[in-house]
C-alpha cells in the first residue's frame, strides 16, 4: 500500500511518566496481561488446539476404548475428570511457547530496557493462560454433559472443583513458563505439550491404577496427578475423597516450585 | 558527559568478549561504535542498557550507575535492538500504546503520544494493521518509534540497518537525523561505515573488545594518509604485470575488480610518474581514479580485515 506524505505535524511533547511503587506495579502487570490475552486472541490455533484436543480424546475414549474398561461405574463418570485435567495441562503448556516466544526474540530486551516490575512479563502470560484455560475446561465439561456426563455434584463441591482447577492451572502454568523461559526456541519450548499429555497416562485419569503392572503402580499411585484427577472425581461423581489434601498440598507445591523457578530462572537469563 | 564508562570488561567462559572499552558520550550528540561482527559493540549497548552486567569497569548514563541504579537508568533510555522488538500479532498502535502505558503515561496520554508517533513515522494508515502485514522498513520504522514513547534522554540503536533495503536505509536514516535534531544523545552501533560517516559525530572503532581508534569520520580518514590513486586494468595478466611492476609501492590488488591501490601524494606529478613506469612495461591500463581514503580504508588498515 501506499502512505500519503503529508507534512510533519508538530510533535506534542511527550509527557512526564512516573515510576515505581505499587500502583504502577499493578498496571505493568495489568498492561502485560491485558497484551498476553490480545496476543491469545489473535492466535487462535492455540485456543483451538486446546479444547479441540480434550474433547477429541473424550470422544475416543467415551465411544471407542469405553466399552471394553471396567471401572465399575459408567465410563464416561470415570473419565471424564481425567479429560479436564489434561485439558488443562495441555492447555497450560502453551504458555511455555509464548514466554519461549518473547526470551528469543528482541521483544524480552526491550521490555526489560523499560522501567517496569521485570516480573509483570511472565505474569501475564500466565494470567493469559488461566484464562485461556477456564474457557476450555467450561468447553469441555459442557461437551462431557452432552455425551452423558452426569455429576451429582452440589453447588460446594462444584465451587472446590473449581477452585482445585484453577490452582492446579495456575501451577502447571507456571511450570510451563519456566521451560518457556530456559528453552532456546519456541519448537523445543513445545516439547512441554508432549509431556503434559502424555503424563495423564500414568496416572488414574483412563484407567484404575491397580489394573497396572506392579511396577508402575507406585509411580501412578503417587504422582500428583492420580490424587488430584480421584479428588475432582470424587467432588463431580460422588466417589470417596481419600486424599483431597493431599492433592492440594501437591498442587501448591507445584506452585510454589514453579513459580519461584520461573522467577530465578527468568533473572538468571536475563542476565546473560 | 551523558555515557561514561571506565575499563568496561565482560567475559564470557573463557571468551573475553570486552576488554576495557573507555566511552565519553557528550549530550546531544551522535556517537557511533564501529566494528565487525564479534568487536564487542552489541555488549556494550547491553551493559548501557542495564540488560546485562559488566563482569569489571563502571558505566554511568544519565547520571545513573548501571549496575546499582539500573531503575533509574532505565527511565532514561530507550533501546532499538538488532531484531525489530514489535509485537507481530498486535497492530503499529496497539505496539506503541502498550510501552506508552508501561512508562505509565496515562491511558489517554499513550493514545494521544501513539498517533503523534505514527504520525511522525508516517505510519498512520499502517497503524490499525497488525505488525505482520508490514515490510521490514516499517518495522524497524516502528520499532524505532517504540524507543521513542518516552521522550528518553539516551537512545541505543544496535545496528539500526542492518539486513534494510537500500531505500528502507536512507528512510531511516533520515529518521535517525529528525531525531538528533531533537536534541537526544544517540549511541549507535554499525558494522557499515557509510552509516557511521553519515549519521555520527564522533566514532570509536571497535575490534576484539578494544578501541583500535576514535575521532571523527575527517580525523580517523587523515589517520590512513593522504590520497588513494586506483588503477583498473582489462585483464588479470595486465593487473599482474603491473603489480610487479609498481612492487616498491606496496599496491593492493583486488582482483575480483581487476584494480591495484596505491598509497599517493596527490600530485600530477605522482600520476605521471605511475603511468610512466606502467607504459615503460607497455601495461595496458582501462582507467585511473584518485579519491580520499574511505572509511572501509580506516576500517581495513585498522582492523586489519576486509570490512563488511
Amino acid at each position: 500500500m501506499t502512505t500519503a506524505v503529508t507534512a510533519p505535524a508538530p510533535v506534542r511533547p511527550a509527557p512526564a511518566g512516573r515510576h515505581g511503587g505499587l500502583a504502577n506495579a499493578v498496571a505493568d502487570t495489568m498492561t502485560m496481561i491485558d497484551r498476553s490475552v490480545r496476543l491469545t486472541w489473535r492466535n487462535p490455533d492455540t485456543l483451538i488446539m486446546s479444547a479441540v484436543l480434550p474433547l477429541l480424546m473424550m470422544a475416543l475414549f467415551v465411544y471407542v476404548f469405553g466399552g471394553a474398561i471396567t471401572t465399575g461405574t459408567e465410563y464416561v463418570d470415570y473419565v471424564v475428570p481425567g479429560i479436564v485435567l489434561l485439558c488443562t495441562g495441555y492447555g497450560a503448556s502453551s504458555t511455555a511457547m509464548s514466554v519461549a516466544a518473547d526470551m528469543t526474540s528482541g521483544m524480552i530486551d526491550r521490555l526489560r530496557s523499560l522501567p517496569i516490575r521485570s516480573s509483570a512479563v511472565l505474569v501475564g502470560h500466565v494470567t493469559a493462560s488461566v484464562v485461556r484455560n477456564v474457557a476450555a475446561t467450561t468447553l469441555v465439561v459442557l461437551a462431557a454433559v452432552a455425551m452423558g456426563f452426569r455429576p451429582d455434584a452440589d453447588p460446594l463441591d462444584w465451587l472446590l472443583f473449581a477452585g482445585l482447577v484453577l490452582l492446579y492451572v495456575l501451577a502447571l502454568s507456571w511450570i510451563a513458563a519456566a521451560f518457556g523461559v530456559v528453552a532456546k526456541s519456541v519448537e523445543s519450548a513445545s516439547v512441554v505439550g508432549f509431556v503434559m499429555l502424555f503424563v495423564p497416562y500414568l496416572s488414574s485419569a483412563f484407567v484404575p491404577t491397580h489394573t497396572m503392572p506392579a511396577f508402575l503402580r507406585p509411580l501412578s499411585e503417587h504422582q500428583p496427578i492420580t490424587p488430584v484427577i480421584e479428588t475432582v472425581r470424587g467432588l463431580l461423581t460422588g466417589t470417596p475423597v481419600e486424599r483431597g489434601w493431599v492433592a492440594l498440598a501437591w498442587t501448591l507445591g507445584l506452585l510454589v516450585a514453579g513459580y519461584a523457578a520461573a522467577a530465578w530462572l527468568y533473572r538468571r537469563r536475563a542476565g546473560r | 558527559m551523558i555515557i561514561e564508562t571506565r575499563g568496561l570488561r565482560k567475559v564470557y567462559g573463557a571468551n573475553t568478549v570486552l576488554d576495557g572499552i573507555d566511552l565519553d558520550v557528550r549530550e546531544g550528540e551522535v556517537f557511533a561504535l564501529l566494528g565487525p561482527n564479534g568487536a564487542g559493540k552489541t555488549t556494550t549497548v547491553r551493559i548501557l542498557s542495564t540488560l546485562t552486567g559488566p563482569d569489571g569497569g563502571t558505566a554511568r548514563v544519565a547520571g545513573h550507575d548501571v549496575v546499582r541504579e539500573a531503575a533509574q537508568v532505565r527511565a532514561a533510555i530507550s533501546l532499538t535492538g538488532q531484531y525489530a522488538a514489535v509485537d507481530a500479532e498486535q497492530t503499529g498502535r496497539e505496539n506503541l500504546v502498550m510501552v506508552g502505558r508501561l512508562m505509565h503515561l496515562g491511558r489517554r496520554a499513550a493514545a494521544r503520544r501513539a498517533d503523534d508517533l505514527l504520525e511522525r513515522f508516517d505510519l498512520v494508515e499502517a497503524g490499525a494493521r497488525r505488525v505482520t502485514t508490514y515490510s521490514g522498513g516499517m518495522r524497524r520504522r516502528l520499532d524505532l518509534a517504540m524507543s521513542l514513547v518516552g521522550a528518553p534522554r539516551v537512545i541505543f540503536l544496535d545496528e539500526p540497518t542492518t539486513g534494510l533495503d537500500p531505500a528502507s536505509r536512507t528512510t531511516m536514516w533520515d529518521a535517525i537525523t529528525e531525531l538528533v535534531r531533537g536534541g537526544t544523545t544517540i549511541l549507535l552501533t554499525t558494522q557499515y561505515l557509510e552509516e557511521a560517516d553519515r549519521l555520527a559525530d564522533r566514532i570509536v572503532v571497535v575490534d576484539g573488545g578494544r578501541i583500535v581508534a576514535s575521532g571523527t569520520a575527517d580525523s580517523l580518514k587523515a589517520q590512513v594518509g593522504g590520497e588513494r590513486l586506483v588503477l583498473r586494468f582489462p585483464d588479470a595478466a595486465a593487473l599482474a604485470r603491473a603489480a610487479g611492476l609498481l612492487a616498491a609501492r606496496v599496491p593492493v590488488a583486488v582482483p575480483e575488480r581487476l584494480e591495484l591501490g596505491l598509497a599517493s601524494d596527490g600530485s600530477a606529478a605522482d600520476v605521471h610518474r605511475t603511468l610512466d613506469a606502467l607504459r615503460s612495461g607497455a601495461v595496458p591500463i582501462a582507467r585511473v581514479t584518485s579519491h580520499r581514503p574511505t572509511l572501509d580504508d580506516v576500517f581495513m588498515a585498522l582492523t586489519a580485515r576486509p570490512a563488511a
